[in-house]
């Protein structure tokens, strides 16, 4: 699997490939803990932030809310304790950049979140891992540990009197927990259901008191924005897209990886076709999911010859959106149909059963594609799809309905080939 | 209603309660490393299901009685979080517990291939356990290794770019 940057130098993947990159060692050779150095001894919180803004970073597990915006609406003068949150829940189906950020490169996750907590005053901070990569939790322990003993975290560090400690917290196999006010509800030691928002995590999150969740790509990129000062990180990406992002990309093509392109990449056909070496077997592209599985499906002649910008408004301008990056990158010999029956019954699975809309929806989206599949499609399965869709999106209490809907919506429209070959019987799939 | 509330009575039937479960003082410690991260004890519940899995093979309601005394919550605090996480277990599981993700880019990269080699070679479905206890199937959702697909998690371990000659001698070689 390719790890690398493609079109920029690597940044966030600029220790990947050394040896031991994820000792404190290597790390601090390689410029490691030189940002929260220059923040402790040249910078007041407002300061930090004020960088975070000019940066132009973005959230990068799927949102894209401004990082700085964020921060900036932790508000300043209150009496409870503040936290800082990292999310490494990554579930999003097709997305896996985190897990090598936190497989090699540990430290500069920490030394990210010593920079937010200090800019928000946050004393006590937590990394929440989906259950699932505990290896990693176990790696994040050991740097931390190794962090702890150099003076990095605790009492007095770098010899003042910045205070700040990071603790790592498991998952357990639930995705909703990647939405911010879930995995709240999950860290506090209850069941991920999401909250009602306002009030927002960063008035009331963790224990009631002001939090910022960020995804660990988001966290991450914060030591170079303050290394190389937040309008040069801009100026890396677009005007309204700043930085580096990385891109997961599975699928059909030769070279599945994580890559990491300047925002603004030109095009989306080269990077598949040629950076990522083309579609496997020598066969032709068929569709591609550009932002992890709850984006809408884009079809090849889309893609093909269009010029698609990678970046936030060339994505949407194309008719998808950046998401979480995950590439899903399917050739010809894809059903739309299948590929869409099994993303929807990911979000049935998932759905936590909070709110009616996407509990009911979900099962019974799934319940249809069965009897379509079963061979008992009616003419007007497709549409009745789009109206249950129509029933969950916007209507559901979190994110989750909508991204259930998405898949579905875009699919139907523009793969109607697909699923009407099942409609009239002859898509009948044999496994 | 505070009336009838007033008069509910405790059942005339004895209710079974059982052991809580007892760990070494090694465990004890490692419990106590994992409250201590938090100001609130209730968080550590996750972190602590997953101790008490790995102790007792899964949680059983010995264990639900000991987190409950821990934590100092109610017995169905433990089982309403217990029954909402999948890698909850509250029923026995195999000594391997083979997760296949099932989810598309393991799909499109040939998941199906992958699950029916195992059940071939095990005798049993997702969702069942050898006779002998020694395997466990499921098919799950997403694990985060779609670069490197097909590929299954035997209990915390990721196995990845899986083709039958491999998953035959990832588990050949189990003792």
């Amino acid at each position: 699997m390719f790890i690398g940057a493609i079109g920029c130098e690597p940044l966030q993947l600029r220790r990947v490939h050394l040896e031991r990159s994820r000792t404190l060692d290597v790390y601090r050779r390689n410029g490691g803990y030189e940002a929260i150095k220059k923040v402790l001894e040249t910078m007041s919180p407002d300061d930090v932030i004020s960088e975070v803004k000019k940066s132009g970073l973005r959230g990068r597990g799927g949102a894209g809310f401004p990082t700085g915006m964020k921060w900036g609406f932790v508000p300043k003068d209150a009496p409870k304790a503040k936290y800082v949150v990292c999310n490494a829940d990554e579930s999003e189906p097709g997305t896996f950049k985190d897990r090598y950020l936190l497989e090699r490169d540990p430290h500069m996750l920490i030394e990210g979140m010593l920079i937010a907590a200090y800019a928000l005053g946050a004393r006590h901070n937590y990394i929440y891992t989906r259950g699932e990569y505990k290896y990693l939790i176990d790696i994040m322990d050991v740097a931390l540990d190794e962090a702890r003993a150099a003076g990095l975290l605790g009492e007095k560090i770098l010899g003042t009197d910045f205070a700040c400690d990071i603790y790592t917290h498991t998952g357990a196999g639930a995705y909703i927990c990647g939405e911010e006010t879930a995995l709240l509800s999950s860290l506090e030691g209850f069941r991920g259901h999401p909250r009602m928002k306002p009030p927002f995590p960063a008035v009331s999150g963790l224990y009631a008191s002001p939090t910022v969740v960020n995804n660990v790509e988001t966290l991450t990129a914060v030591p170079d924005i303050i290394k190389m000062g937040g309008e040069a990180y801009q100026k890396l990406g677009t005007e309204k897209s700043g930085g580096t992002k990385l891109w997961s990309v599975s699928g059909h093509v030769n070279r599945p990886g994580v890559y990491e392109l300047p925002m603004g990449y030109d095009d989306m056909e080269k990077f598949i076709m040629s950076d990522c070496g083309g579609i496997a077997n020598g066969k032709q592209l068929k569709a591609v999911i550009p932002g992890g599985s709850s984006v809408y499906i884009m079809r090849a002649d889309q893609i093909i010859g269009k010029d698609v910008r990678m970046d936030y408004e060339g994505l949407v301008a194309a008719g998808s959106s950046v998401g979480s990056g995950g590439f899903i990158v399917m050739d010809e010999s894809v059903d739309v149909f299948e590929s869409t029956r099994n993303l929807t019954e990911f979000y049935k699975h998932e759905s936590c059963g909070w709110c009616t809309p996407c509990r009911e929806g979900t099962d019974w989206l799934v319940k249809i594609f069965k009897r379509i599949d079963g061979g008992s499609g009616r003419p007007e399965d497709a549409r009745l799809l789009l109206d249950i869709c129509d029933n969950i999106e916007g209507k559901s209490f979190c994110p989750l309905g909508d991204a259930a809907s998405w898949p579905i919506q875009s699919a139907v429209k523009r793969f109607p080939e697909d699923f009407e070959k099942h409609l009239s019987g002859n898509g009948r799939h044999e496994s | 209603m505070a009336e009838v509330l007033v008069k509910i009575q405790p059942p005339d039937h004895p209710v079974h309660m059982p052991e809580p479960a007892v760990f070494s003082a090694a465990v004890e410690a490692e419990i106590d490393k994992h409250i201590a991260k938090y100001p609130i004890k209730r968080s550590a519940i996750l972190p602590l299901m997953f101790i008490v899995q790995r102790e007792r093979g899964y949680l059983d309601a010995p264990g639900v009685q000991y987190l409950a005394n821990r934590l100092e919550l109610r017995v169905t605090d433990i089982w309403e979080v217990a029954t909402f996480y999948s890698m909850i277990q509250t029923k026995p599981v195999g000594k391997y517990h083979i997760q296949i993700c099932k989810t598309l880019s393991c799909k499109i990269m040939g998941e199906g291939k992958i699950t029916k080699h195992v059940c071939n070679k095990l005798g049993i479905k997702p969702g069942e356990t050898t006779p002998d206890g020694k395997f466990t199937l499921s098919l799950v959702e997403c694990l985060g290794s779609c670069g490197t697909a097909p590929m299954f998690q035997l209990n915390f371990a990721y196995h990845e770019n899986l083709t039958p000659e491999k998953v035959d001698q990832i588990l050949d070689e189990l003792p």
